[in-house]
């Protein structure tokens, strides 16, 4: 998700286009609804630019702490071939960040900025990497649907109206197949294999399952300000759409294998062709995103862990003269 | 709190998670680099992205890893963004061909009717 499935900062503004000229708001929104992109030297609204930064920003920390859970189980993946797709799998992840902290310098917010926020807890991540991969087969089934999830994501980001951000989704997208097929192999693998392989797929598909529901967010209330997100090509489609096309094209995938989801009253209505499903518990969903989930304090630790060992290379290589400017495009 | 997690790796590491460390410091950033990279000899350098480094030669090094680890690439070229001069968006009218310029375009250039009646004048 990476986009939209956090607890949302609007603060208490009224409306995302006080105070904003409306000959140049006019302009910028008719060159969206024209087809075009919006590039870092344009003019654009106070509100496109901030909530644009809220959004690529998570998406990247998303990278980072999502490379977290999987990377636990680099030294104990079964087999040198699956090490090394999963080494290469968690590389990409970690460059999809590199490429997106990019994407969100060009509107104005410095790298270090955007890590000091992640360590110190002020900005979000996908709130699905607070679960733990207790097993292989978590790590299997993360990156078979927790990638599904977020390709779908990041697909319909892809035809935003902010061109840094949609060429990052580009190539990201076209990494992600990797990830896809990666994950579908091991859990086809154990899926098909021994009684006790199956039985760890199985649960290990009962534990992520609600996250899973969880990823796309709540549904989206409908306001003013979600139009106006969605005019901007922001906000390209509903949480609920989302889901629905989550569940339309793994659900089917997943009974294929005989493997079962842990919710009696998922089912598809044949007469609106929607998925009927037990409502997520939300309740969980914003104590965990707000820090109380399993495993909040252990991945920011980790990445502070990572900074801070780093930081004598950094340092090591420093040149005196350099001088920070905002990436081009 | 010293953090005990599921990798054995992680709680052997010994992370208190009540610390402050890694919290970057202003330089810790480099440069910026603008990344071209050419697909196969022949073809055009092409812009596709950047990145941070401290000098060239490292930003040619991320540049491989970042850009071209999946092969398809002969060539790179790292340019520091603040080298690059480019012309602003709002002035993007400096590039419409005005009408007066019709003579710059090949299919302003129609001889076949003259031809035409030429040989039909020739022929009468
Ligand atoms: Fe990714
Ligand atoms: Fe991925």
């Amino acid at each position: 998700m990476y986009g939209n499935a956090y607890v949302e900062n609007t603060g208490n503004i009224n409306s995302l286009t006080a105070g904003e000229d409306p000959v140049k708001l006019a302009e910028f929104e008719a060159r969206i609804a024209a087809g075009e992109k919006i590039e870092p030297q344009d003019w654009m609204p106070k509100e496109y630019r901030r909530q644009l930064i809220r959004m690529i920003e998570q998406h990247a920390h998303s990278e980072i702490i999502g490379s977290l859970p999987e990377g636990t189980w680099i030294t104990r993946a079964p087999g040198f071939r699956r090490k090394l797709a999963l080494m290469a799998k968690v590389q990409d992840e970690v460059g999809h960040a590199q490429l997106l902290y990019s994407a969100c310098e060009t509107l104005g917010k410095s790298r270090e900025d955007m890590i000091n926020d992640l360590i110190n807890g002020k900005s979000k991540y996908s709130n699905i990497f607070n679960y733990p991969a207790e097993t292989w087969a978590d790590s299997a089934v993360i990156a078979w649907l927790v990638d599904a999830g977020a390709i779908i994501n990041q697909l319909t980001n892809s035809k935003g109206s902010y061109g840094p951000y949609c060429r990052a989704l580009d190539r990201i997208c076209a990494e992600e197949s990797f990830h896809l097929k990666y994950g579908h192999d091991n859990v086809v693998f154990l899926a098909t294999g021994t009684p006790k392989q199956r039985q760890m797929v199985q649960e290990a598909l009962h534990r992520w399952w609600p996250p899973l529901m969880h990823f796309f967010g709540p549904s989206d209330k409908i306001s003013q300000h979600t139009e106006t997100l969605m005019k901007w090509k922001v906000k390209m489609a509903s949480n609920d759409d989302m889901r629905q096309q989550f569940l339309d094209m793994y659900v089917p995938k997943i009974w294929d294998l005989g493997l079962t989801v842990p919710d009696p009253n998922l089912k598809k209505n044949e007469t609106t062709g929607k998925w009927e499903y037990t409502e997520p518990d939300w309740e969980e969903f914003k104590r965990v995103i707000n820090g109380d989930g399993p495993c909040n304090k252990e991945r920011l630790a980790v990445r502070r862990m990572a900074e801070e060992k780093g930081r004598w290379v950094r340092n090591a290589i420093l040149k005196k003269d350099a001088q920070y400017v905002a990436p081009l495009a | 709190m010293i953090i005990k997690s599921l990798d054995p790796r992680i709680t052997r590491a010994g992370i208190d998670d009540e610390s402050k460390d890694g919290i970057q410091q202003p330089m810790d950033q480099w440069h910026t680099y603008e990344v071209f990279q050419q697909k196969k000899r022949g073809t055009h350098h092409v812009h596709v992205g950047s990145l941070h480094a401290p000098d060239a030669e490292l930003a040619v090094l991320f540049a491989k890893e970042q850009y071209a680890r999946r092969g398809q690439c002969v060539n790179l070229w790292v340019v520091k963004t603040s080298d690059v001069f480019a012309t602003e968006y709002e002035d993007e009218d400096i590039f419409t061909t005005t009408p007066e310029k019709k003579y710059r375009e090949p299919e302003v250039y129609k001889v076949m009717d003259r031809i035409q009646a030429f040989k039909a004048k020739q022929n009468s």
